[in-house]
């Protein structure tokens, strides 16, 4: 787990993912060869025996954050939100900003100060600011620039007895599960991709996936699980601790079905807990991948993970390390029965 | 014709699970085809030769309708939309899985019309327990608005017309053709209904020198309706544009010039809502010219679209007359 916690712990809000592209290089540049493209996702290719199918495993490097958009004269700064974050959750977080990971309070007008109507309505990101602790606008200019980006400051714990808890586990669990399968040797060709970009519209997978030409790509991510209180059984999406959920539809991607049933199958056959994602919200790079060039038979599995996009995720350390056991033995079918 | 819609329109196909409809759809035209491909998102691709520039037509296989999230120990279902489809329609229908496991929409007890959502609707296939569902449905499956196609008069009233009688107007287009004057390929997409996806790859891997998307459109004829200029019967609607495409001045010329030549009664699509496939075409590769013809349709995404059978003859006629020139 050292490796996700570094994962977790770096900074990379989207385009902005060289830290976590940093750790991503050193972890495997033994394991295969690799290169970054233009828009600066990170892709590796082992050939093995060449066999196929050429299948990618793809994972988002980039997380949700915040941009400061304007210093003001007293110091505090402004900001806007990079991917989608509920504002209500942002006031009193810590965060840290730019290169030099410059300390910052999420602050706002102090409810004693309120009135009445005001102290009804959730603060939005343009009643907040971030606090680094300057005096005026100069001395902040020295510590901060405009463009500059601002990440939550959340310590990676294992709390209980196998559950993580960390920031930005969307999709750095995805990036550690392929991370350690790239470790891995296969006989078919195996390509990894991290890609950049994808919080704020999929956008570095589609040209990660044009130059890698896989037969067939396999996306981890960290979805939402909802099986808390306040949503009816019904509505959980994903149970934390069921194993890896499989994607039939969302609102970026269809599933390629063959495949779909398949990872069921495998599933089944290993003895792996395993659940369908039971929602068609959210989006992912498998709706960008899917629908290059000619089209590329593509699925998405995930960890389930509460409370991704705020400062604070969890999910199942038997859940991850199911998750790259499931794959596994998918790609192991794949060598042996072909697509 | 209207055995061909009949078959088209009562066949399953929502987006993403084509495969029945393709199959139907194969036997009919693999027989006037020099090839048959299907590719990785299901698009059909049939090549029919020709002399010319590369010529796409399509029309989606795929329809809207509706996929299990949750199965409850009584044995109800919950489901959440594929397309457009709205509560307030499925209300007292029945749906068709793909193995024809047939069930009812129900609704939860509420007071307010205005409280309906799709969170508040399940449905029923008659099972008392998970178990049970768990044999015939699973988490994931997706259903279809289950329903017969009727004739009234000289219309058509049936589900999927959205994009069956598109499907149809390129089958009959197929069949008949006898000197094309393009190389012809005529694309019968996946996963319209869900953003365009189909049309993406397929027009990628033809390349076409131009584009003809035949899809349905709304019409503005009925109480109270929509404010469009297009009615029911009154010809093939020519495209100008949706939300996804503005149709190339050459296709829209070409379209309408060939439509007086020939003395096919014709209108103009200007759509306000809604895109076609048209728009993920155009815009393939370096781009490829592409317009559209939309057959008239009322009541579109519920289980009663209705068209008219004038309306797609002229559709088939003007299709045919575009591309024998």
């Amino acid at each position: 787990m050292l490796l996700l916690k570094k994962l977790s712990e770096a900074a990379g809000v989207s385009g902005c993912e060289n830290e976590v592209r940093n750790i991503l290089k050193e972890e495997l540049k033994e394991y295969a060869d690799f290169k970054t493209d233009a828009l600066g996702n990170l892709l590796f290719e082992k050939k093995n025996k060449g066999k196929k199918p050429r299948i990618m495993i793809a994972a988002h490097m980039d997380e949700v954050g915040l941009m400061i958009t304007s210093i003001l004269k007293n110091g505090f700064l402004k900001f806007e939100s990079v991917g989608g974050i509920d504002d209500r959750i942002l006031v009193s977080k810590t965060v840290t900003i730019g290169p030099n990971k410059i300390k910052g309070v999420i602050g706002a007008k102090p409810i004693h100060r309120q009135d009445p109507k005001e102290r009804e309505n959730a603060l939005k990101i343009k009643n907040l600011y971030i606090d680094i602790g300057a005096k005026d606008q100069e001395d902040a200019e020295k510590k901060v620039k405009i463009g500059d980006y601002a990440c939550f400051d959340t310590e990676f714990e294992i709390i209980g007895e196998n559950i993580v808890k960390g920031k930005a586990l969307d999709d750095r669990i995805g990036c550690f599960v392929v991370a350690e399968l790239l470790k891995r040797n296969y006989e078919v060709e195996i390509c990894g991709a991290f890609t950049v970009q994808e919080e704020i519209g999929l956008r570095g997978s589609g040209v990660a996936v044009y130059q890698l030409k896989p037969d067939v790509a396999i996306v981890v991510e960290g979805t939402f699980a909802s099986d808390v209180p306040g949503t009816k059984e019904e509505e959980y999406n994903t149970v934390l601790g069921m194993g890896p959920a499989v994607t039939t539809m969302d609102r970026s991607f269809i599933a390629n079905k063959g495949m779909r049933d398949r990872v069921f199958e495998v599933a089944k056959k290993n003895n792996i807990p395993c659940q369908p994602r039971r929602t068609n919200l959210g989006g992912t790079d498998g709706g960008r991948i899917q629908s290059i060039g000619e089209g590329i038979p593509t699925i998405v599995i995930s960890v389930p993970t509460r409370y991704i996009h705020s400062p604070v995720s969890m999910a199942d350390i038997n859940d991850i390390n199911n998750t790259i056991l499931l794959i596994n033995f998918l790609i192991l079918d794949y060598q042996e029965r072909g697509i | 014709m209207k055995e061909l819609i009949k078959t088209l329109t009562e066949t399953y196909g929502p987006s993403g699970n084509e495969e029945k409809i393709r199959n139907v759809i194969k036997d009919l035209v693999t027989p006037y085809a020099d090839e048959v491909k299907v590719d990785a998102l299901g698009n059909l691709i049939v090549h029919k030769k020709g002399s010319g520039d590369k010529l796409m037509l399509a029309a989606h296989m795929d329809e809207i309708g509706i996929i299990v999230t949750n199965i409850d120990d009584k044995g109800f279902i919950r489901f959440s939309s594929v397309g457009g489809v709205s509560p307030f329609i499925l209300l007292g229908e029945r749906v068709i899985f793909e193995n024809g496991t047939i069930g009812v929409i129900g609704v939860e007890k509420i007071d307010d019309m205005k409280e309906l959502k799709m969170k508040r609707l399940f449905i029923d296939i008659g099972a008392s327990s998970k178990e049970e569902v768990m044999s015939k449905v699973k988490v994931g499956d997706m259903a279809t608005y289950y329903r017969e196609c009727n004739f009234l008069g000289k219309n058509i009233s049936a589900k999927s017309l959205d994009d069956r009688a598109g499907c149809a107007v390129l089958i009959k287009a197929l069949q008949e053709v006898e000197n094309p004057k393009y190389d012809l390929y005529f694309v019968f997409t996946t996963q319209e209904e869900v953003g365009t996806r189909g049309a993406k790859t397929s027009a990628y891997s033809i390349e076409p020198e131009l584009a003809i998307v035949v899809d349905v459109t709304i019409c503005g004829d009925t109480p109270e309706g929509e404010k469009i200029a297009v009615d029911l019967g009154k010809g093939p609607a020519i495209k100008i544009k949706d939300m996804s495409v503005l149709s190339h001045p050459k296709i829209k010329q070409l379209l309408i010039d060939t439509a007086e030549k020939n003395n096919i009664p014709y209108q103009r699509e200007v759509l306000d809502l809604g895109g076609t496939d048209a728009g993920s075409i155009h815009l393939t590769k370096e781009g490829v010219p592409s317009g559209g013809i939309a057959i008239p349709t009322r009541y579109v995404h519920t289980p009663s679209e209705m068209v008219n059978l004038d309306d797609l003859e002229n559709t088939v006629k003007l299709l045919l007359a575009v591309i024998e020139g």
